[in-house]
């Protein structure tokens, strides 16, 4: 399953990772796993005296996926950097589709590399959700 | 409302056991069945897994300087959060000794008016022997407005 730097080209990117519906009980279990746990993602009343017509997803949990995505690619062992920015809420009952793109692949400090770019996307009205960057190596 | 002499603070270190249990669950948590977390007594941790500093800064006190900034449970939001590895990111079995601290507080004019206050807080995580094997760079961001739903 190991990945050859020769076929990494744009284009050669797997499909994107379809996620959901979303649950309650995902973001429960993601709480739970982080330890935040910040009561808008589960506490029904506490998130409509907020305002919000239910609970929202934890942010960190589709950027957890969303990463998910680029380490079945190209394995975890192998990630030196990951940024997300949150760019909408998402929300129980949304389909998230996280995937991206090879931004640059390129020799540095005698590893070869390669930087993605990412995006989670709403399945319907297709916001971005979440917008994304990271690098691994790629071993020989 | 932001204070900004929160600029500079440092928390107390504070530790935390990269534990295999904990690696399992939180990569089932963000849907990964990647052998690399569930194989062997030292399965690397999912690329967000040291976000679970939350289980360890609470055992210490002051160990989480981002209490000193009052951002505004209403009008904040996590606008942004890197991790960056100097090679190959902890394995099950390592202690890391992490810190945090206020790194910047920064104003910018919002797109529909409205000044915007972000914050970045930079924790530090490092081995047994000293040496720096990651990095978070969390940021912040207090609206001006409560933030309504965008779509």
């Amino acid at each position: 399953m190991s990945v050859r730097w020769e076929e990494l080209a744009p284009g050669s990117e797997p499909i994107p990772l379809m996620l959901g519906p979303l649950t309650r009980t995902d973001f429960v279990r993601y709480q739970g796993a982080s330890g935040d746990m910040q009561p808008i993602h589960h506490d029904e009343p506490f998130a409509r005296a907020a305002g919000y017509q239910a609970p929202l997803a934890v942010g960190m949990y589709h950027a957890g996926v969303l990463n998910t995505w680029a380490t079945n690619w190209l394995g975890p062992e192998n990630v030196r950097r990951t940024r997300v920015r949150w760019k909408a809420q998402a929300w129980p009952g949304d389909v998230l589709e996280c995937g991206g793109t090879i931004a640059r692949k390129y020799e540095e400090n005698g590893e070869r590399r390669v930087d993605l770019e990412l995006v989670c996307r709403r399945r319907g009205d297709g916001q971005t959700v979440i917008e994304g960057w990271m690098t691994f190596v790629v071993p020989a | 409302m932001i204070d900004k002499s929160a600029l500079g603070a440092v928390g107390a270190p504070f530790e935390l056991d990269v534990e295999r249990g904990k690696v399992h669950e939180f990569a089932r948590a963000t849907a990964s069945s990647h052998p690399a977390h569930f194989t062997g007594d030292h399965p690397v941790i999912p690329p967000t897994f040291l976000t679970t500093t939350f289980f360890w800064e609470q055992l210490v006190a002051d160990s989480n300087p981002w209490h000193r900034v009052k951002m505004s449970p209403e009008r904040g939001m996590h606008a942004e959060q890197e991790y960056v590895f100097h090679g190959p990111p902890p394995r099950a079995g390592t202690r890391l000794t992490c810190q945090s601290r206020i790194a910047e507080i920064y104003d910018k004019q919002g797109r529909r008016g409205g000044t915007l206050t972000f914050v970045v807080m930079v924790t530090e995580f490092r081995d047994a022997s000293g040496k720096l094997v990651a990095e978070a760079r969390m940021t912040g961001v207090e609206t001006a407005q409560a933030p309504t739903e965008s779509s």
